[in-house]
């Protein structure tokens, strides 16, 4: 007999597959982008701005060799100056969020805190993708109207 | 007493035939659960584990978290 001790919590934020009703939902891991660009702490601002807008995004997340969350370059912090360093001209600390928070959550908590993109990560600080506001906010009105149908017609 | 093991572990032992056991309520093991886990609430599972477990398989059994 074993006993994984860490449990469904540990399962749920390292991303993995579940089963269950709330499999059927979509959470900040599913609608996260995976594929937002990422940029070395020692890097220089300038290098990482021309590579992020090539790549069609005004966000970069700051990461480890082992993909563990440093911080956030969001279109502000890329606009200063080119030759900083990226220590220096990051956001460092966001506040992420784990895989498994439902999206009706996150849309509610993001546009409360007029967040507009918060990194979602394993429970030990990897980078699982970058959830967009919008893309949040776009989720949570499709799963309501999924559910309790659309309350757009007038009468 | 069982042995404690990790994610990878529990991955490992489940692809070699092991059998995974929720002892949560069944409200929650309805909302979410591991792929392939059947459900024993604590207060059941030493009735239920005679009758529904295979013996000559491993079993990890799981709850929320380590508290």
């Amino acid at each position: 007999m074993y006993d994984y001790e860490d449990g469904k919590l540990d399962w749920l934020a390292a991303g993995l597959p579940s089963e269950g009703t709330n499999a059927e939902r979509p959470r900040a891991g599913d609608v996260a982008r995976k594929d937002v660009p990422t940029c070395l702490l020692d890097e220089r601002l300038g290098d990482v701005r021309d590579r992020v807008r090539e790549a069609g995004w005004d966000a970069c997340v700051v990461v480890n060799e082992e993909r563990v969350v440093f911080g956030l370059l969001r279109s502000q912090e890329l606009e200063a100056n080119p030759d900083l360093g990226i220590e220096g001209a990051m956001r460092p600390g966001p506040s992420t969020f784990r895989p498994f928070v439902s999206i009706e959550e996150m849309a509610a908590f993001m546009i409360e805190h007029d967040l507009d993109s918060s990194p979602i990560t394993t429970s030990d600080g990897r980078l699982v993708g970058l959830l967009r506001r919008q893309d949040a906010a776009k989720a949570a009105l499709e799963l309501h109207e999924k559910e309790h149908g659309s309350h757009g017609g007038r009468t | 007493m069982p042995q404690p093991i990790d994610r990878d572990e529990v991955r490992r032992l489940v692809d070699g035939g092991a059998q995974l056991v929720e002892v949560l309520p069944a409200n929650e093991y309805e909302e979410d659960h591991l792929p392939g886990a059947i459900n024993m609430p604590l207060r059941k599972l030493e009735e239920e584990a005679r009758t529904a477990l295979d013996r000559s398989r491993p079993i990890v059994v799981y709850c929320w978290d380590s508290a």
